[in-house]
């Protein structure tokens, strides 16, 4: 049974664990919105990058001197994985779940006899990795010191990618990061973007339009695919951002409730104990009283 | 036939602008072109240069540093790599696009010395930004 002190220190600790949850929280539900806009103000131009991309698939096709960005290297071998995970901690599963993920699309790799790197971004997920995967892990992004994502951090991860492809230390690259559906929801999610996942569309939904292409084609393909590397993360990196807040902000959320609860039941146990002191000490001057 | 047409310009950041536009001037990367509506499908890269909308509520000039543009009958998207609005851009956010060219114009003369090909586009990417920043009265150095 802890003394009546223990207790209150107990309760006294248990109220500041609570109230800097509760800070947590407050602070994560504020970058939350304005990870949750700039995530949006970011999504028309994925949607349309992807638009314009189908566009050019469909009218490329499966051309052989269509560039390796898109078609692949032919070959299926080496996969590269990027695990974007978030730079700190305290935010419920949102690392472990793309961590984990990354770890079974490894094993399933793996398995099959091809040859696995990865590449971190993010300083929880390297740690996840190197404890699983470390002989596979082969770069790590730093991103601590960037407060608001940019586009020009997602280029220079792209940059990096785009360099080893084709230096040809990989054939496919995939990324990993968390899609945000809302606060309590978040997704983890693979997306490939070496070579370039892209739904070819046919132009029916313009009237079968055919588009003109300045220069040609495979010029502006040229220039396309290394920026759909570049967006393709950065939206990763979005979504990501948004995701760790909403995680956060739920595993805060929770972890106060149940600061709550506990000290609910401390002040309970605390009231009783105090409630048997006193009763005691009555107990002792009343029997005293009668033996006299 | 319609008389305006839908003109959208984003960046990878954020939606810029969206209205309705009777005339657009474009930097193609092969020259400039003035989109009206009912124009033919089309899918352009950019250079670096100024891009001018015209519509009801007045024209608008946007400074963009490349990307792509995808025209339509009734709309325009230009995706561009970086936007500013021409009243916003200062000396500064000038000189640090010129920087970012003469490093790629470096990089781009150590990584290929013998191939002419990307050196000449980073080269030109460069003196288009220079001729830009002529145009909207910034100087280079």
């Amino acid at each position: 049974m802890p003394s009546l002190k223990d207790l209150k220190t107990r309760i006294e600790s248990v109220k500041s664990t609570r109230k800097i949850t509760k800070a947590m929280q407050m602070v994560a539900a504020a970058k939350l919105r304005r990870a949750q806009e700039s995530a949006e103000m970011a999504r028309p131009y994925t949607e349309r990058f992807n638009h314009v991309m189908g566009k050019l698939a469909a009218s490329v096709g499966d051309n052989e001197s269509a560039p390796k960005l898109l078609r692949g290297t032919g070959e299926d071998n080496v996969h590269l994985l990027v695990v974007m995970t978030a730079e700190r901690g305290l935010c419920g599963g949102f690392n472990s779940n793309i961590a984990r993920l990354a770890r079974q699309e490894a094993e399933k790799l793996l398995a099959a006899g091809k040859t696995v790197k990865v590449i971190t971004v993010g300083k929880k997920g390297r740690d996840a990795i190197k404890r699983d995967l470390a002989d596979k892990f082969i770069d790590h992004v730093d991103l601590t010191a960037v407060r608001n994502i940019g586009y020009s951090d997602a280029q220079s991860i792209a940059q990096n990618l785009l360099d080893r492809f084709d230096a040809g230390e990989f054939d496919v690259a995939k990324i990993f990061y968390s899609k945000f559906q809302n606060v309590v929801t978040q997704i983890p999610t693979m997306q490939q973007v070496i070579p370039a996942d892209v739904e070819a569309e046919d132009g029916a939904e313009d009237d079968g339009a055919f588009y003109d292409f300045e220069p040609d084609e495979d010029a502006i393909l040229r220039e396309l695919l290394p920026r759909g590397v570049a967006t393709a993360i950065f939206s990763g990196l979005l979504e990501n951002g948004a995701s760790e807040q909403g995680a956060r902000m739920s595993a805060m959320d929770n972890a106060t409730r149940n600061a709550g609860e506990m000290i609910d039941k401390l002040t309970i146990q605390f009231n009783r104990s105090r409630q048997a002191v006193i009763t005691n000490e009555l107990i002792e001057i009343i029997s005293g009283a009668e033996a006299l | 036939m319609a008389d305006t047409l839908q003109f959208d310009l984003v960046s990878p950041e954020r939606l810029l602008a969206s209205v309705e536009a009777t005339e657009v001037q474009i930097p193609g990367a092969e020259g400039d072109m003035t989109a009206m509506p009912d124009h033919a499908p089309l899918i352009t890269t950019l250079r670096p240069g100024i891009l001018k909308v015209m519509s009801a509520g007045g024209d608008a000039e946007y400074v963009v540093t490349g990307g792509f543009a995808e025209i339509n009958a009734g709309s325009i998207s230009v995706l561009a790599e970086q936007a500013v609005p021409r009243d916003e851009i200062t000396q500064e956010m000038f000189k640090s696009m010129i920087d970012a060219a003469t490093d790629r114009l470096a990089k781009t003369q150590d990584a290929y010395e013998n191939e002419p090909g990307p050196v000449d586009e980073a080269a030109k990417l460069l003196a288009d930004m220079v001729a830009m920043g002529d145009e909207i009265g910034l100087s280079a150095n």
